[in-house]
């Protein structure tokens, strides 16, 4: 995974709190078998009008916020369907970061698998930058995770929390499945004692059983 | 007026902490060997916004904030959560995540491809084909199943879903299977889902499972390849939030509006970053499939989790299915599952009560599961919430919706009616929804009116039962199983602007088809609302074998 360090980029604001899931990506894109492509349908009902044609109202097709890599979001972002086709839209988008004041567990979840950075701040600072983000043409932030800080060039200067194991995970580009994989003894340890089986007791319509049980 | 007077007549008493498991009152622990110094503990209340608008789009009223948890010792009392937790930690050091067993995997065609891509391209194989299962049930089609798959994209799907299963040895149950249905529907059917384990899904309603007293969560693709890999997950510890639904449920009140009243209040972001268990007489006088109802829409509340702990009801559900051990091993699994309880004076993070008396039938009017109100209630003004960003989400939802504030819900038309999905499509719902129709028919201004039993197993019982002829004398389709409209990512959509009566958890715009308007109901508000072409009162009808 790319690992995040730093990043300054110019901010697109979505001024809607409970921005689910089915919105980023809706159900019709998730028979793909890929986790590639999903920026283009990013956002995909409100972003187009019908035959493909950009909503003009829609605010990431506003020709000032073309190229932004931060998007400035309100409360409880990511809420509902756990696909991560939505931080896969997100970031072929070209978004690496996230603010907002809060994310639905499972999609904060999934920004870290994709090297996106969900930062969290208050409402009161992520209202301050909506403020600056509408008054000022090409806004940008400066995200500094080793710091946990995001300015602007008016010396604004925000602090934001993140685990520290999130951090570290986001910093170094982290395989989790290769880490955990290191602990291959204690899992097998575990496996050991607790002896986890599912043990048919009756015969089932199932296919490929080779009596793993 | 403070959040217990508002709200008093709606069924919520308030978010309270229960006096005698109450942190504040920090006293020294003690244990057989000695005595250990109270725990610090810096708590705060955050802001009270009592603000005069109904709760449905505003986070919690009053969260009370521990900083730091509680030192914790083997003989302190712990939830039904943290003993789950406790027995399938693998790998834990201080400050980190730690690595958990996973106990059940069930993997569909929809989340699944790119995981199993993965798994290959780094040449890793499933660690436990054994403890994983597959199902095809997001884009399957409910009608003739013998005819060729047209939508070439599920097809593909469908095809590396099998492709995938059989060259890693998991077990799959395909389209054609008769055990076949919704991945949180055969879980359970199949005795796979059992108290005290840890499983997960690629798929966010596998909160469902928590009824059985199990720890079950939705994951991510990344997830999902994690598990297949190491048949483990790397989790934090959630925070424990405590649902108490007290007294009895009115007749023509059902499990939907119970879990409906909660989100109502709570908020749709009100249990992020909580697991919830589930407590009080409403909730143990529910059937299995009333529990899992209410468990499956927990994450619609933000709680990733929700459980029941296991209790008579469950074990006699259990008895007999096709995974659950039988004979003397099923006594002493049933012994082993009699100690999953959350222990006197566990210490909840968060606890919020309701008076299940007081809960009327409900339906949401907006654009998400939080936007709801009592049939008998009426389509809010934006001008009634004080949050600018509620007022503006609000007005967005009308207009999306098509409805107009101050309209009363019975005076809401709909066009199609959809019982399915896997929070209300088992038996229970299809039984109160036959009852309700039987010897009736839809209205004319009904366009379509689908029931889509959960699996092939439900289908199949309430076909011996009969349900199926009674639904299509009264003018509903009677289809096989699967996900269906609740999605849309088979042929079953809901045509823009037009309004459904749906069973399914997601109003979310577009949720059931572009431009689509959805009203989420119990089975027994969408089987009465086929019949009169709106929504009506459920407890002004016969309602007399609805438990």
């Amino acid at each position: 995974m790319q690992p995040f360090s730093t990043h300054t980029g110019k901010v697109a604001p979505l001024d809607r709190v409970n921005v689910d899931t089915d919105q980023m990506v809706p159900k019709q894109f998730l028979k793909a078998l890929t986790r590639e492509g999903f920026g283009r349908v990013l956002f995909y009902d409100w972003r187009y009008l019908p035959g493909e044609k950009p909503n003009p109202d829609f605010v990431l097709n506003f020709p000032r916020y073309k190229g932004a890599s931060v998007l400035l979001a309100r409360t409880n972002f990511g809420c509902g369907s756990s696909r991560e086709h939505a931080p896969w839209g997100v970031k072929d988008y070209g978004f690496r970061v996230i603010i907002a004041p809060s994310y639905a567990d499972i999609f904060y979840n999934n920004c870290f698998k994709n090297g996106i950075l969900p930062a969290t701040l208050s409402e009161a600072q992520v209202d301050e930058l909506f403020k600056r983000t509408e008054k000022e043409e090409s806004y940008s932030l400066t995200v500094n995770l080793p710091n946990q800080t995001i300015a602007d060039k008016h010396g604004l200067m925000l602090k934001f929390e993140i685990a520290p194991s999130r951090k570290e995970v986001l910093l170094k580009g982290l395989d989790d499945i290769g880490t955990s994989l290191q602990h291959e003894t204690e899992i097998t340890a575990y496996e050991k004692a607790h002896a986890a089986t599912a043990v048919m007791y009756e015969a089932l319509d199932i296919k490929y059983y080779s009596n793993g049980g | 007026m403070n959040t217990y007077e508002k709200h008093r007549g709606e069924g919520v008493l308030l978010f309270t902490r229960n006096p005698a498991k109450d942190p504040y009152q920090a006293r020294p622990l003690r244990t057989s060997r000695a005595v250990i110094p109270a725990p610090t503990f810096n708590l705060q209340l955050s802001t009270f916004n009592l603000s005069s608008a109904p709760s449905h789009l505003r986070s919690m009223t009053r969260v009370l904030k521990s900083e730091c948890t509680p030192m914790t010792t083997a003989n302190s009392p712990k939830t039904l959560y943290q003993k789950i937790w406790d027995a399938h930690v693998v790998h834990e050091e201080t400050g980190k995540p730690a690595l958990l067993y996973i106990d059940r995997h069930l993997v569909h065609e929809g989340t699944s491809p790119q995981a199993f891509a993965g798994l290959h391209a780094e040449g890793r194989k499933v660690r436990r084909p054994d403890l994983t299962f597959a199902v095809m049930d997001h884009s399957v089609p409910t009608t003739d199943r013998t005819l060729p798959i047209i939508d070439t994209d599920a097809r593909l799907q469908f095809d590396a879903l099998e492709k995938n299963c059989r060259e890693s040895g998991v077990r799959l149950f395909d389209m054609n299977s008769r055990n076949q249905g919704i991945v949180h529907i055969i879980g359970p059917e199949l005795g796979l889902t059992q108290p005290g384990q840890t499983l997960v899904c690629g798929d966010s309603h596998t909160s469902t499972h928590g009824a059985f007293g199990t720890l079950a969560f939705g994951i991510g693709t990344s997830e999902v390849e994690h598990v297949l890999a190491t048949q483990c997950l790397v989790q934090s510890r959630s925070k424990t939030l405590h649902i108490i639904v007290n007294g009895k449920r009115p007749r023509g009140v059902t499990a939907k509006d119970i879990i409906l009243a909660i989100i109502g209040k709570i908020g749709i972001g009100g249990g992020t970053g909580h697991v919830a268990e589930y407590a009080g007489q409403a909730i143990r006088e529910l059937t299995m499939d009333g529990r899992m109802t209410v468990c499956n829409m927990t994450i619609e509340g933000g709680a990733r989790a929700g459980m029941v702990a296991p209790d008579e009801t469950t074990f006699a559900y259990l008895e007999g299915r096709p995974f659950v051990p039988r004979g003397k091993a099923f006594q002493e699994a049933v012994d082993r599952w009699k100690q999953l309880k959350t222990d006197d004076g566990a210490k909840f993070d968060m606890t919020v009560e309701l008076q299940a008396e007081q809960i009327a039938p409900q339906v949401t009017w907006g654009t998400n599961p939080g936007m709801v109100t009592s049939v008998t209630g009426r389509v809010p003004e934006p001008g009634a919430f004080k949050d600018p960003n509620d007022q503006k989400a609000t007005e967005s939802a009308l207009k999306y919706m098509g409805l107009k504030a101050g309209t009363p819900i019975v005076d809401i038309p709909v066009d199609r009616v959809f019982i399915g999905s896997c929070t209300n499509s088992r038996l229970d719902d299809l039984r109160a929804a036959a009852h309700l129709v039987a010897g009736k028919h839809v209205a004319r201004s009904i366009k379509q009116a689908l029931i889509v039993p959960g699996s092939r197993g439900i289908k199949a019982q309430a076909e011996k039962e009969g349900l199926d002829k009674i639904f299509l004398a009264a003018g509903f389709e009677w289809r096989d199983a699967g996900c269906s409209m609740c999605i849309g990512m088979n042929a079953d959509v809901l045509p823009p602007h037009e309004r459904s009566a749906s069973t399914s958890n997601r109003n979310f715009e577009g949720r059931q088809g572009k431009d689509s308007r959805t009203h989420l109901v119990s089975p027994v508000m969408a089987a009465a609302a086929a019949i009169a072409g709106h929504f009506v009162d459920v407890r002004s009808l016969d309602v007399s074998m609805i438990e």
